[in-house]
């Protein structure tokens, strides 16, 4: 398991597979979106307006999913204290908190034609915004502990704590009455018409390569910054009457 | 006994960690689940009226045939039901294009006394099926036939 948390031969398998990732995400997602969007027939009651749909659930699906990542990373960085966990956990913040933004965005689209109101308090949409409000924390909390030369596992905590409300989002629609339906599309079985569906697995799977291609890059960004971070520390003490040393 | 590598004393602290904060978060969950809902349905409201200033919102079905328009052409009657309790329900203004007979719906308004619900918005509630227009003329045996052949 150490083998992966080289970051060496990370960085190798990650200069080919980022791009790879990138561009078949990028192809599968807009040809799903465009099956989506001109293909598929209208719906029944909701006519055009399902075709965000397309959209609303990978979004939905990878914002709950980043934040499963940060809490898998922090538990590997925590307990093992594998130096690529936390560089994974603080990589998956941002794309994880722009799905949400986009399922949340798209949701109150959606839900004005559909519902009649852009937005209510209900569990699945309170819940989904906390989630939210939990990536910018996230982040904030990463950003802060990384500038000071922390070790991050403060984060780490925070994103390990944070993921008890992945499974209030998923379960807020069968606990408590809520405006939002319940899931459409458990093990093995989809209230969702094939029309729909097929389109919406493709998405799904294209803004998952995405998601993950993303996360790469951000690592790689974030493994060059503390490269040239230690490069520069070390021409500091090298040279001590240089300008370097009062920075 | 033999010495607990630090890693896996690590690990048994944090899976004990975990385990104790999931359990103290669904109970905490499980104790609002009454709070926390939307709305209520026609039996809670008709087992434990709400006060006649209180507003509240009630969601459930529409029946089927239920709905009426009054001589002013905007306000309407029907009944909302939940398959044990029944409330009828008045409304004056714009319905949500989703508002139909045998479809969800959440109003949001008062108990009059006499039992009838005074609802100032409704909110159309969208199930978890999404059926394109062709099968819409079916009725729902033939279209859950189809959507399971075609599976």
């Amino acid at each position: 398991m150490h083998g992966f948390a080289n970051p060496a031969r990370f960085l190798r398998i990650a200069r080919w597979l980022m791009p790879l990732l990138l561009a078949s995400g990028v192809v599968l997602t807009a040809s799903a979106l465009a099956w989506g969007l001109f293909k598929v027939p209208p719906d029944r009651l909701m006519g055009d307006t399902v075709r965000i749909l397309f959209i609303h659930v990978p979004a939905a699906w990878l914002g709950m999913a980043g934040w499963m990542a940060i809490a898998g990373a922090s538990f590997a960085e925590l307990v093992w204290r594998h130096p690529l966990a936390g560089i994974a956990a603080r990589a998956a913040a941002v794309p994880g908190a722009t799905f949400t933004a986009i399922c949340l965005a798209t949701g109150s689209i959606w839900g004005r034609p559909t519902w009649g109101t852009w937005w209510v308090w209900d569990g699945r949409l309170t819940s989904m915004l906390v989630l939210l409000f939990l990536y910018l924390g996230y982040k904030a909390l990463a950003d802060a502990s990384s500038r000071d030369g922390g070790n991050g596992r403060v984060a780490a905590v925070f994103g390990l704590v944070g993921a008890v409300n992945i499974p209030i989002i998923h379960y807020s629609v069968l606990w408590w009455n809520s405006l939002h339906q319940p899931p459409s599309i458990s093990l093995g079985k989809s209230a969702i018409d094939p029309a729909f569906l097929w389109p919406l697995m493709v998405a799904t799977l294209g803004f998952s390569l995405i998601f993950g291609g993303v996360v790469l890059a951000r690592m790689r960004a974030i493994l060059a910054d503390i490269q040239a971070e230690a490069r520069l520390r070390r021409k500091a003490m090298a040279e001590p009457s240089g300008e370097l040393a009062n920075a | 006994m033999a010495a607990i590598k630090p890693k896996h004393q690590r690990l048994v602290l944090l899976v004990i960690a975990l385990a104790a904060l999931l359990a103290a978060a669904l109970l905490a969950m499980w104790a609002l689940r009454s709070q926390a809902s939307y709305f209520y349905v026609p039996s809670e409201i008709v087992a434990d009226p709400p006060e006649a200033d209180r507003a509240v919102r009630l969601g459930g079905m529409v029946e089927t045939g239920s709905i009426e328009t009054e001589a002013d052409g905007v306000t309407m009657r029907f009944v909302v039901g939940d398959g044990t309790a029944r409330v009828p329900v008045r409304f004056s203004g714009i319905a949500p294009s989703l508002f139909v007979e045998g479809s969800g719906v959440v109003a949001e308004g008062k108990l009059a006394s006499d039992g009838t619900f005074i609802a100032d918005n409704l909110l159309a509630k969208h199930d978890e099926n999404y059926v394109p227009r062709e099968l819409q003329d079916m009725n729902e045996h033939q279209v859950s036939q189809v959507v399971a052949e075609t599976q």
